[in-house]
């Protein structure tokens, strides 16, 4: 079997990232139209003043005495235009917000459930935290640039587009030198932004390396008081942040030198102008207001090309964004929810069966091997075997949190992969090995099994369980907080509340994968007494290295390097010599005196 | 009252940029030089095009010829004044990056740093999520706004020439500037005030959003067992789209402001060519001058808005600072002695351990009271209790991850707080109840820096029953065994924790409930390795398998805190109920079954 692993970004290109990006949030492109002439209209604004000025001296200053009111005419004129201008770029602002965060919003919550909808060996591929910033960073990367860097790529164009059809109007000359100065510059934009780019792609890496560095330092926090290892964690994160630095100066290094290119062409172009419009001048080709309009028309050209690098960068790490949270997306679950298409089983007992079931984790040996079995309705099954023998390999392919390589699991003889997920997670439910409790109280956790569970019915769940009296102990009661991942409970404790979270689930069939493993031999029996009582009727599984559970069991699934070896009661497998009779050997003489 | 919230804002943010220019003093003073050319030679500039259309265009057109003298200096004047202003440019950006990744770096030095030196009960009590933010992106935030700064201080040298440069030009024309260029930055500071604590309300929710996220993928499997995709993106959705909301009332004074401050400039160049008119008529002023006042406010609408940038950056600094700092005057560090143990000389001695009244508590509950006892060299000893009974907590004192609120723990007679930093890990090792593996190879886990050879890796994991496993690995010890481990099972990622504790031949070994995922017979074959290994350390380990207990000299009997009982197992045994109860559960069970088996075997003879 393959892996699928999160695409570490989609293959597209860039354009076509943006395309694929845009089609999936139609909240941004629904009244864009209006939006970019109301960007256009506020960067019309930007000519005001050169014909401002170039209607002063040639109509103002015409014949040397000033024609005041028609410089006040005109300046009022412009400055209706100016503020009609900010107008329609406060208008064009509010929209442009609304409409890329409310697109935003959607695309996160897209990629967080997709993540969710990820098979589990898809999401092991990944570092939790990458997969946050996935749905977090590299979404608000996307904004940033929707709302300024976009933004600008539009205002530029309008901006270099009106200047030069007025620059047309004054002097064809004159523009053609001035777009012959800044057409180079144009051209090695590009290059510069190549160079940006891969030293910005470096810094991403960096970044990367430098959060895991960090996380170490968080997650494993015990382990490294334990073993003392501070000052090597420190080290490492230290040259992880320097190398991150590093990196970042580099990259800003090249901004500094490419930004202020510009303004040097800028001065060689207002030269040229001066230099040729003198004598244009001098042939009349030009009035001496519309020279100078050009000194003002060329700064419109600064800016836009100023931050068309730190623009083109922003398009660039927005690109990588949209690359990350598409890439997302694009990963197509390999372990899916036949939905709709799906079947729905009845509630009610449950059988099951693996027929010839093969497993291999990606890119390792086969972990399971030829397993074929049938669990029936209303069993108490027990799976043992030596640890690393595949029994957690077969709950997650019993649960299907994956498929098997070859082979099928059914229920009630219906193939797993077509069975609607909703359909399937409630009739089974498995505990895993290790707990996981969210950051809530107790009974936030255990309700998170039936979130329409109430108050009572959760202590009822817990008295059912015979674990009142655990509960009376806790100083809050069900309102004691757990703390991140349960780490404010014992390990034992933690356990019982996994526990009872599935158990008000109300499955047709309970898997528990060494659910007890930490909880004290007098608890466990007697919890496992609970069980036998209130979930006759339901098929029950467990898998446990304490074999008690085996002794108790209706029959005994014992594995042995993925392959079934044995089944059978244990009255009847405990007399044989075998895996199962070695397995109780050793754990009677463990367990008891 | 908001106004004054913000300007405590502003007070503090400015506090801020205060300590990132007294740490890199250096380096700030050369980017703010060479922001002040930059902003000397904007005006310049604008200054060289007033000459050249004063000296060149106008003399060209009024009387038909060109002075090549006077062309070629305005050529120069306009060339030369766009390179000194590129290079002040140039060095303004790079040193104000070099400054902003400098300070970026050192609070994420210093705060990891914290996170290695505070207690475990400190970090008990932060959401991971949290820890993590406060490392990088409130790291970052802090800092932000030292990219604009010197630009932003190059502006006030640009706005002071300008000003300087215009009152020679001619008074009234400098009035205009007078009036507009306060007007920009009142409105910048209505503009921050009103700003400020959007901001911060949207990178509050930032925060949540992604510690949501977090805490949802690090829980996927119990969201997938139990199908509750749909509920946790309903919790995903609600505070993503608080996050949109916030972030759409950002924009709409964003959107406010922007274009005002924009629109302000342009109004000020009108009011010149206005106002120039008519001094030009009364002949105050020539024409060159006011293409220079003109083309200087052209100019300067731009960069002006740089100290709009440093004080909309501030409230977001200030929160990014205060989390940082918080992180950073965090109290409550491990002091650690002088005293160093035995364990540095060849033939390390198994060590004597001594816990003495020991007490500690959670907050308000205490879960250990008065804990007394001893574990001599060279013995085992076996901490039994029931589920929540306080071992795990006591292990965690014995180790020192954590100090006791009252009563000693002694290695050797000293106190470990009287011990030097490494002295309690060099002597002592834990293999704690919880595993956890770093994603990193199986050699790197279980030598966690120490330089281990090969052999002893491999004796270790042998001890550990590992050895089978780990060479059957693709890439042996080399292979990289994911996030927590995720590629292994839980035996074995047990397994990898016990190789990691004995690899370190401790005088002192630790065990909590660290074989509880391997099967008995691996159990038994580990716990017979290390009874026949051990003889040089003393062991403590918590137990409920009759096997482990059996390996002990003694048994320490813990209910709820207290040491209930203590002594030879078979003692226990007979006297102290509790402990009987607990560790003979299971035979007792099986009596029972096969008791009633018994009953219902003769029933049904009785009825048949
Ligand atoms: N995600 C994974 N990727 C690759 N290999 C894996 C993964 N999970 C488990 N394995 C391997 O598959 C084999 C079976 O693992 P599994 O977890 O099913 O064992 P188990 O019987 O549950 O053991 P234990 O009793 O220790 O829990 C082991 O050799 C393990 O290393
Ligand atoms: N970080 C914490 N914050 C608050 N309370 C805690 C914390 N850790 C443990 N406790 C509480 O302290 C008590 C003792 O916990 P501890 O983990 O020491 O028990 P234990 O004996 O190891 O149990 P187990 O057998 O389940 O591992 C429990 O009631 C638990 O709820
Ligand atoms: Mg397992
Ligand atoms: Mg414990």
């Amino acid at each position: 079997m393959t892996a699928q692993s999160i695409q570490r970004s989609s293959d597209r290109s860039a354009l076509a990232t943006i395309r694929h990006g845009l089609s999936l949030t139609p909240e941004f492109r629904k009244g864009l139209v209006v939006t970019l002439i109301l960007a256009v209209v506020a960067t019309a604004g930007k000519i005001i003043v050169p014909i401002a000025v170039q209607q002063t001296i040639d109509t103002g200053l015409k014949g040397g005495t000033p024609d005041i009111p028609y410089i006040t005419r005109a300046v009022l004129v412009c400055a209706a235009a100016v503020v009609l201008t900010a107008l329609a770029g406060y208008v064009m602002n509010v929209r442009l917000y609304k409409a890329t965060e409310s697109s935003l919003a959607t695309l996160r919550v897209h990629g967080f459930r997709h993540v969710h909808d990820l098979s589990v060996l898809t999401q092991n591929t990944e570092r939790r935290g990458a997969l946050v910033s996935r749905v977090t960073g590299d979404v608000d990367q996307i904004s940033t640039f929707m709302q300024w860097g976009g933004l600008m790529i539009i205002v530029a164009f309008g901006q270099l587009f009106v200047a030069t059809v007025l620059m047309f109007v004054y002097s064809w000359q004159l523009t053609l030198l001035v777009w012959a100065c800044f057409i180079p510059l144009m051209i090695a934009l590009p290059r510069f932004q190549r160079l940006l780019s891969r030293a910005y792609t470096v810094v991403r890496e960096r970044t990367g390396d430098m959060l895991a560095a960090i996380s170490e330092s968080v997650v494993g926090a015990t382990v490294i008081r334990a073993y003392a290892s501070e000052r090597r964690t420190a080290e490492r994160i230290d040259k992880a942040v320097n190398a991150n630095r590093s990196a970042q100066v580099k990259a800003q290094t090249i901004v500094g030198f490419v930004f202020p290119l510009t303004e040097i062409v800028a001065a060689v172009a207002i030269a040229g102008i001066v230099l040729l419009g003198v004598r244009l001048g001098l042939s009349g080709d030009i009035t001496q207001g519309q020279l100078v309009a050009f000194l003002f028309l060329v700064t419109l050209f600064v800016a836009p090309l100023q931050t068309a690098t730190e623009v083109l960068n922003e398009a660039q790490n927005a690109v990588a964004g949209w690359r990350r949270i598409l890439g997302v997306l694009d990963t197509p679950p390999d372990v899916a929810d036949p939905g709709e298409e799906g079947v729905e089983l009845p509630r009610g007992p449950i059988s099951v069966a693996f027929e010839d079931v093969h497993f291999a984790y990606p890119g390792g040996a086969p972990v399971l091997r030829e397993v074929s079995l049938e669990i029936p309705p209303r069993s108490r099954i027990a799976v043992v075997g030596e640890t690393g023998s595949g029994k957690t390999t077969f709950a997650k392919l019993l649960t299907r949190l994956m498929d098997p390589g070859s082979g099928r699991v059914t229920v009630d003889g219906c193939d797993l992969r077509d069975i609607r997920f909703s359909s399937l997670r409630e009739r089974i439910v498995m505990v895993p090995q290790d707990g996981f409790l969210f950051d809530g109280t107790l009974e936030e956790n255990i309700r998170y099994g039936k979130p329409s569970a109430t108050r009572e019915e959760i202590e009822l769940a817990l008295t059912e369980l015979g674990l009142a009296d655990w509960l009376e102990g806790l100083p809050a009661g069900l309102d004691t907080p757990v703390g991140q991942r349960g780490e404010s409970l014992s390990a034992g404790e933690r356990q019982l509340v996994a526990l009872a979270r599935a158990y008000l689930a109300d499955p047709d069939l309970l898997l528990l994968d060494e659910a007890t493993s930490a909880v004290d031999p007098a608890t466990e029996v007697r919890l496992a007494r609970a069980l036998e009582g209130v979930t006759r009727g339901r098929t029950a599984i467990s898998i446990a290295h304490r074999l008690s559970t085996a002794e108790n069991a209706d029959e005994v699934l014992v594995f042995d390097q993925g392959r079934l070896v044995q089944r059978g009661p244990h009255a009847e497998l405990v007399g044989v010599p075998g895996v199962y009779a070695d397995l109780h050997a050793s754990w009677v003489s463990a367990a008891r005196s | 009252m908001a106004s004054k919230v913000t300007s405590a804002v502003m007070r503090q943010g400015l506090r801020v940029l205060g300590v990132a220019i007294r740490t890199e003093k250096a380096v700030f003073t050369l980017a703010v030089l060479a922001s002040a050319v930059y902003g000397g030679m904007t005006v310049a500039s604008a200054w060289a095009l007033g000459w050249a259309t004063q000296n060149v265009v106008l003399p060209a057109f009024a009387e038909d010829r060109v002075a090549s003298g006077a062309l070629w200096t305005g050529m120069f004047l306009i060339l030369g004044t766009a390179l000194l202003k590129a290079f002040g440019v140039a060095g303004r950006r790079i040193l104000a990056g070099v400054m902003q990744y400098r300070m970026q770096a050192r609070s994420r030095r210093d705060v990891t740093k914290q996170y290695l030196r505070l207690p475990l009960a400190w970090h008990h009590r932060h959401p991971t999520g949290q820890l993590l933010s406060n490392a990088s992106s409130d790291a970052e935030a802090a800092w932000a706004p030292l990219a604009p700064l010197p630009m932003a201080v190059g502006v006030i040298v640009m706005l002071f020439t300008a000003a300087v440069a215009m009152l020679f030009t001619d008074l009234m024309l400098a009035l205009v500037g007078f009036l507009i260029f306060p007007a920009i930055a009142v409105l910048n500071l209505v503009y921050q005030r009103r700003l400020s604590p959007l901001a911060t309300r949207a990178q509050q929710l930032r925060a949540e959003v992604s510690e949501i996220a977090h805490e949802s993928f690090d829980g996927a499997l119990v969201v997938k067992t139990l199908g509750r995709e749909d509920l946790e993106t309903e919790r995903f959705m609600r505070r993503a789209h608080e996050l949109r909301d916030a972030n759409i009332a950002v924009g709409r004074v964003r959107g406010l402001f922007d274009p005002m401050l924009e629109a302000l400039p342009t109004l000020g160049v009108l009011a010149v060519l206005a106002v120039g008119g008519l001094r030009l008529s009364t002949g105050s002023i020539d024409s060159g001058d006011l293409i220079q006042v003109a083309y200087l406010f052209t100019l300067l609408a731009f960069p002006i808005r740089a100290l709009g940038w440093v004080l909309a950056e501030l409230p977001r600094s200030v929160v990014g600072w205060e989390r940082v700092q918080a992180v950073l005057e965090a109290t409550g560090s491990m002091d650690y002695g002088s005293v160093n143990t035995k364990a540095a000389t060849t033939s390390p001695e198994p060590a004597a351990l001594e816990v003495r009244g020991v007490s500690y508590r959670y907050g308000e509950a205490e879960v250990l009271h008065d804990v007394t006892f001893d574990v001599p060299a060279g013995r085992t000893v076996a901490l039994v209790g029931p589920t929540g009974s306080g071992k795990s907590t006591l292990v965690q004192l014995l180790v020192r991850l954590v100090d006791p609120d009252a009563g000693q723990v002694l290695l050797d007679g000293v106190d470990l707080r009287e011990l030097a930093y490494g002295a309690v890990a060099e002597s002592v090792a834990l293999v704690p109840q919880q595993t956890f593996l770093f994603d990193d190879t199986v050699r790197g886990n279980i030598a966690l820096g120490l330089d281990t050879a090969d052999e002893d890796v491999w004796a270790a994991l042998r001890l550990a029953q590992a050895d089978g496993f780990v060479a059957r690995l693709s890439g042996g010890l080399d292979t990289r065994v994911g996030e927590r481990g995720a590629t292994l099972s839980g035996g074995q990622r047990q397994r990898l924790a016990l190789a990691r504790a004995v690899v370190r031949r401790p005088r002192l070994l630790v065990l909590d409930d660290a074989t509880s995922s391997v099967d008995p017979q691996v159990e038994a074959r580990i716990l017979h390795g290390l009874r026949d290994t051990a003889e040089a350390s003393t062991v403590v380990v918590v137990a409920y398998r009759m096997a482990t207990i059996a390996l002990a000299d003694e048994v320490v009997y813990l209910d709820h805190g207290r040491v209930v009982d203590r002594g030879p197992h078979e003692d226990l045994l007979a006297r102290c109920q509790g402990y009987r109860n607990l560790v003979t559960a299971y035979e007792r069970e099986q009596a029972e079954r096969a008791a009633i088996e018994l009953t219902a075997g003769e029933e049904e003879e009785v009825s048949a």
